[in-house]
C-alpha cells in the first residue's frame, strides 16, 4: 500500500511538469502531436524507473556519509559530488539504452531514438533523482517514485499534446498563437491536477 | 559575428530573449517565482554559471573532441553549479532550503546548454561571457517580472516588506490567491510572451 501510495503521489498530486514544472522545455517543444508526445512520455518512464533507483543505490553505496565503510573509509563524505554523479549516471543511462535498442529493438529504437539523447538534460529526470535524495527513499521507494514520476510526465505530456492538437484550429490573437497558447492550456491543465491534492490512500 | 558587446547583450535580452521567444530555461522561471527573494538569488546564480560555463567552454573549444562536447559540456556546467550551491548553503542557508532542488537543477537548465553549444563552441571567450551575462540576464528579466507580480499581487509585498497592507492584517488589500498558486506562472509568462511578441510582431508563429 506504502508503494501505491508513493507512485500515486507522484502521478497526479506531485506531477512532475504540472506541479513542479520541471521538464518544461521538452514538454513544451514536443507536445505538438500526440504520437511524439508518446514517444517521449515512454522514454521519460523508461529513463526514471532505471535512473532514479541506480543513483539511490549510488547514493548508499559511494556518497552518502559513511557509506564507503565497505571499503573501511566510513569517515569520507562525498555528498558535494552528487549533482555531477546523477548527471553522470543519466547520461551513462541514456547512452547504454540508445546502444542497446538500437540493437536488439529497432522498432522501439525508431520511435524514442531522437528523444533519448535529449533527455540527458530534461530536468524532470534529473529532478525525480533530486527529490528522490531530498526525500530519502530506500531502494524499493525509489523504484515506485521512478515509476510513478515518468508516468506522471507521460500522461501531462499526451494530455497537453491532445490539447494542442485540437487548439490548433482556434483564432487565437496573433501574438498568443504557438507558444503562448500552450502556455495557458499548461496552466488550466496545471489547475485541473491541482484538484488532486490532499488525496491519499 | 562582429557585434559589439552592446549588441550582444542587448539582443539576448529584448530580441532573443531565451524563454520568451528560444522557450528554453522554463522549468526553474515558473517555480521559483513566487517570491522576489528567491527570483533573485536564482537569476544570479543562473547568470553566473551562464557566463562562467561559456567562458571555460569557449577557451577549451579547440581541444574539445566533437564526440564528447556535450558530456564535457556538462561536467563544466556540474562543477559550477556545485560550487554555487556549496556557496549558498554555507552563506544563505535558508535561502538554499527554499530553493531546495532548484539550485541542483540549474545543471539541466537548457539555457546554458544551449549558450554552450551554440555559441561558445564558435566564439572567442570574451564574446562569449558577454553573450552568456546577456542571456542569464533576459532570463532574470522575465523571472523578476513574474516574481514582481506574483508576490506583489498574491501576498501584497516585494522582498518581504509591505506594499499593500492585507485584509488579514488590518489593511484594504485583498491579495489574489490564484497568484500563489504555481499555476499562475504560465498565464503570466503567456501573457509576457503575448506583450513582447505584440511589441515585435518578427516573433509571432505563423500557423
Amino acid at each position: 500500500m506504502h508503494y501505491l501510495d508513493i507512485i500515486f503521489r507522484s502521478l497526479f498530486i506531485e506531477n512532475l511538469p504540472l506541479s513542479f514544472f520541471l521538464g518544461m522545455c521538452t514538454f513544451l517543444a514536443i507536445s505538438k502531436k500526440v504520437k511524439s508526445a508518446v514517444g517521449l512520455g515512454l522514454a521519460v518512464v523508461v529513463l526514471t524507473a532505471l535512473t532514479v533507483p541506480l543513483n539511490n543505490f549510488l547514493l548508499n553505496t559511494v556518497l552518502k556519509e559513511g557509506a564507503l565503510g565497505w571499503l573501511g573509509q566510513p569517515e569520507i563524505d562525498l555528498t558535494f559530488l552528487g549533482l555531477m554523479i546523477y548527471i553522470a549516471t543519466i547520461a551513462a543511462v541514456v547512452q547504454i539504452l540508445e546502444m542497446v535498442l538500437d540493437k536488439f529493438v529497432p522498432a522501439l529504437y525508431n520511435t524514442l531514438g531522437i528523444f533519448l539523447p535529449l533527455l540527458t538534460v530534461n530536468c524532470a529526470i534529473l529532478g525525480a533523482s533530486l527529490f528522490m535524495v531530498e526525500r530519502d527513499y530506500t531502494f524499493l521507494e525509489s523504484t515506485a517514485y521512478g515509476i510513478g514520476a515518468g508516468g506522471g510526465f507521460m500522461m501531462a505530456v499526451i494530455l497537453l499534446a491532445a490539447i494542442r492538437e485540437k487548439s490548433e484550429y482556434a483564432d487565437s490573437p496573433k501574438g498568443l498563437r504557438g507558444l503562448g497558447m500552450t502556455f495557458i492550456s499548461a496552466g488550466l491543465m496545471a489547475m485541473a491536477f491541482m484538484g488532486f491534492a490532499g488525496i491519499s490512500f | 559575428m562582429a557585434e559589439s558587446s552592446k549588441e550582444l547583450i542587448v539582443r539576448s535580452i529584448f530580441k532573443r530573449n531565451p524563454i520568451a521567444l528560444l522557450v528554453l530555461g522554463i522549468c526553474s522561471a515558473l517555480a521559483v517565482t513566487g517570491q522576489m527573494s528567491t527570483a533573485l538569488v536564482m537569476s544570479i546564480c543562473v547568470t553566473l554559471v551562464t557566463a562562467f560555463s561559456s567562458l571555460t567552454i569557449s577557451i577549451v573549444r579547440y581541444q574539445i573532441p566533437n564526440t564528447v562536447r556535450i558530456g564535457l559540456q556538462i561536467m563544466v556546467i556540474a562543477t559550477l553549479v556545485i560550487l554555487v550551491d556549496q556557496i549558498l548553503q554555507a552563506f544563505f542557508y535558508e535561502l538554499s532550503k527554499q530553493l531546495s532542488i532548484f539550485v541542483g537543477l540549474i545543471i539541466t537548465n537548457c539555457i546554458i546548454m544551449g549558450r554552450a553549444e551554440g555559441f561558445a563552441m564558435s566564439n572567442p571567450p570574451i564574446p562569449s561571457f558577454i553573450d552568456g551575462i546577456g542571456n542569464g540576464l533576459g532570463y532574470s528579466l522575465i523571472l523578476m517580472s513574474v516574481a514582481f507580480i506574483r508576490e506583489l499581487f498574491g501576498a501584497g509585498t516585494i522582498f518581504g516588506y509591505t506594499i499593500f497592507t492585507t485584509v488579514s492584517n488590518g489593511g484594504w488589500y485583498v491579495p489574489n490567491g490564484m497568484l500563489v498558486l504555481p499555476a499562475s506562472g504560465f498565464f503570466l509568462i503567456a501573457m509576457l510572451i503575448w506583450l513582447i511578441r505584440t511589441y515585435d510582431p518578427e516573433q509571432q508563429e505563423s500557423q
